[in-house]
């Protein structure tokens, strides 16, 4: 069963920026088509068009799954609807064989007014299943839903989870592709039905070709093979080691250096350093698991008794990771006096889960807590595993041999 | 387990390849079926249980079209020439049959916008909207007609064997009403103003029709009336109601035949148009 169901070879996507625009165009292009003309012309923008996909090409076989990272535009939702058959690719060629799935538009066909369960019917439908088969897994799909007495409610009173699980639902039971196309489908619901879903989308992967669009690199790192990073429509890699594409995608992330507080103090340098070597390069990588030292290079205004300084580690959403309070050797804050230091802070080992990271750091007036200043942005760096695990900070652990008391096992009833 | 189906996308044109698309069109169609009526009962289901009045809205236009121009003619406000039938049976048998047809031709482009974010995000035989389109209007044109057939009965018309022709008239106004709406629904999609001027345009079409106006005897008014293609259509479907002898007939005939080969080639162009349209609706 090691055949290729997926065969994208050269393909481009205009688009158009401006509705006015893409309406008349969209009328030029009714013209061209009705006369029997190429779809796209010779491959030229018209004014304030611009290539959404261009010149993507992959090959896919069953049992792949290839995961389509970039940020937002990059692309991946396009070419997932031209797989779909939903637009026309505007040069080049997509063949694919067999049955094709999607789990795109959950719900999509529901009507507010009817029920659940009238609603699971046109929905099926809609995915190409006649009633005879809905009927014999109707029950298995309404248990799936965890929808219990709901299915008999109109769907305008479904929370929007609910409504969700139940497109889910219809499509996880029901569909048997050779193609699996998958977009953002996890973005909603609760843990323990996502975690449901995973386990439908391992039964449905193992006999089909997936392609899966996710931000998650949790997802990415789970489930594909294969990724593609797509950045403004073009494919910058295609690699069969999901980690080195996921380190990709980050690379794209960019910061901006942000700068706040009153001015009174300067933040002159901040260095990395892993085993005593300093870092170069825009923007270094730390494999996970090694121990880095940070230097940090800073201007009090004076005069000025103390001022306290603060080193944060934020992830590419600006959440804030790790906090480093600079202490003295008592466990104190460190008093910084008005002038410049140079400090060597250690930062350990590095338990950071693959992804991309910066430094903020902070400087703090000790008697009025006034904010001298406040970077942001400041060193990005990645941390690069071959596995994107589900935490924050990765820490292994080896079970230790020998007798546990027996209470240990208490827990679990 | 038989070859597996291979889809190929190109920017070609399917009309370079005319015998595959002819293929595809039928199979599409037939393929379609199931959603079609789905959909249907789906709209139907929801509109009549959304609404107070439910299938009474079906002719409550109609009627308050033929309360308008019964007192209209009545008070001499406008003057509206002899009828053979009473006039308040030739209004209201005209405006039944022209809401039919109107019915039918508003349907695509309606049923095309109202599934706008499934067509952006699925991929579905797209015939199943216009046949869906179809069967709705089918169930309405059955409430209109039981309705007139029941009023009929009332004021003692007695139609005549010929009543049982009677499909063949609503199914003619449904096919020119479906041809003529899924021509303009691939521009209609684009641009609102379509779906606005529609209304307008055949609000004009009615009074060039014998609805409410008998045909004129004379003068540039009667050319008018007499080239209209829409004037067979409810003057025979009239007829065979009220059990008048049918007059047009042939007229009727090529009315019909043109519908049919105008279908043929507005669903090509529907096919065609489909990705074009999704390109420029939002995902």
């Amino acid at each position: 069963m090691n055949d290729t169901l997926i065969k994208v070879d050269g393909v481009s996507k205009k688009f158009c920026r401006s509705l006015k625009k893409s309406l008349w165009y969209g009328l030029q292009d009714l013209g061209n088509e009705l006369r029997g003309r190429r779809h796209g012309g010779n491959g030229q923008l018209r004014t304030g068009e611009f290539w959404a996909v261009k010149d993507v090409s992959f090959e896919l076989r069953r049992g792949e799954c290839l995961g389509l990272i970039g940020q937002n535009g990059a692309g991946k939702t396009t070419l997932l609807r031209m797989l779909n058959g939903l637009i026309k690719p505007d040069q080049g060629r997509i063949e694919i064989r067999g049955k094709v799935g999607a789990l795109i538009a959950l719900g999509a066909g529901f009507n507010p007014i009817l029920t659940g369960r009238e609603n699971i019917y046109t929905n099926a439908s809609v995915l190409g299943l006649g009633k005879r088969q809905v009927d014999a897994k109707l029950d298995e799909i309404i248990d799936y839903s965890e929808i219990g007495d709901f299915i008999d409610t109109p769907v305008q009173n479904y929370s929007s989870g609910m409504s969700v699980r139940l497109g889910f639902s219809v499509a996880a039971v029901l569909i048997e592709p050779d193609v699996l196309l998958l977009d953002e489908v996890l973005a909603v619901g609760d843990i323990g039905f996502i975690i449901k879903c995973l386990n439908t989308m391992r039964r449905l992967t193992a006999n089909s070709a997936v392609v899966f669009v996710s931000h998650s690199m949790q997802f990415i790192s789970a489930f594909c093979t294969r990724v593609m990073v797509m950045n403004h429509g073009v494919s910058l890699l295609d690699t069969p080691n999901p980690g080195e594409g996921i380190d990709r995608y980050y690379a794209l992330v960019k910061y901006q250096r942000q700068t706040s507080g009153t001015g009174e103090a300067q933040i002159l340098g901040l260095d990395l350093l892993v085993a005593d070597e300093m870092l170069t390069g825009e923007e270094p990588i730390i494999p996970q698991g090694s121990s880095a030292t940070v230097a940090l290079r800073m201007h009090v205004d004076g005069p000025r008794a103390c001022a306290h300084a603060f080193l944060t580690i934020h992830d590419e959403a600006m959440a804030p990771l790790v906090c480093t309070p600079i202490q003295d050797a008592d466990s104190r804050m460190l008093c910084l006096s008005s002038g410049e230091h140079l400090l060597e802070i250690p930062l350990g080992v590095v338990e950071l889960n693959a992804g991309k990271y910066n430094f903020v750091v902070a400087i703090v007036d000790a008697n009025t807590s006034v904010v001298l200043t406040r970077v942001e942005g400041l060193r990005p760096f990645r941390v690069f595993s071959d596995r994107t695990h589900w935490g924050k900070i990765v820490r292994p652990a080896v079970p230790q041999l020998g007798a546990l008391p027996k209470k240990a096992s208490t827990l679990l009833g | 387990m038989n070859e597996p189906v291979i889809t190929v996308y190109t920017p070609d044109s399917s009309l370079s390849h005319p015998l595959i698309m002819v293929r595809e069109m039928f199979r599409d169609l037939l393929a379609s079926r199931e959603l079609a009526w789905r959909l249907a009962v789906r709209d139907i289901r929801a509109q009549y249980r959304q609404a107070f009045l439910g299938i009474l809205w079906a002719f409550i236009l109609p009627l308050a079209n033929t309360v308008t121009w019964v007192f209209l003619s009545r008070t001499g406000i406008v003057s509206v020439g002899e009828t053979a039938l009473p006039y308040p049976v030739y209004v209201f048998t005209g405006t039944m049959l022209w809401a039919i047809l109107m019915d039918a031709m508003t349907a695509p482009l309606q049923q095309t916008n109202a599934a706008r974010v499934m067509l952006a995000k699925l991929n579905f035989p797209r015939e199943a909207l216009v046949v869906s389109g179809i069967y709705q209007t089918l169930f309405n044109a059955g409430i209109k007609i039981a309705l007139l057939i029941g009023a009929l009965i009332l004021l003692k018309i007695n139609p005549g064997w010929n009543v049982l022709l009677l499909p063949l008239g609503i199914l003619s106004l449904i096919l020119v009403g479906t041809a003529i709406g899924v021509l303009i629904t691939p521009v209609g999609v684009l641009y609102t103003d379509v779906g606005r001027a529609l209304p307008l345009l055949m609000q004009f079409l009615m009074y060039l029709s014998p609805v409410v106006f008998p045909m004129p005897k004379e003068g540039w008014a009667a050319t008018l009336f007499t080239i209209n293609p829409l004037t067979p259509l409810i003057l025979i479907t009239r007829d065979w109601l009220t059990g008048f002898p049918p007059q047009y007939l042939s007229y009727f005939l090529v009315v019909n035949a043109a519908a049919l080969a105008l279908l043929l080639a507005v669903w090509v162009a529907y096919r065609l148009a489909m990705p074009i349209l999704i390109e420029r609706m939002s995902a």
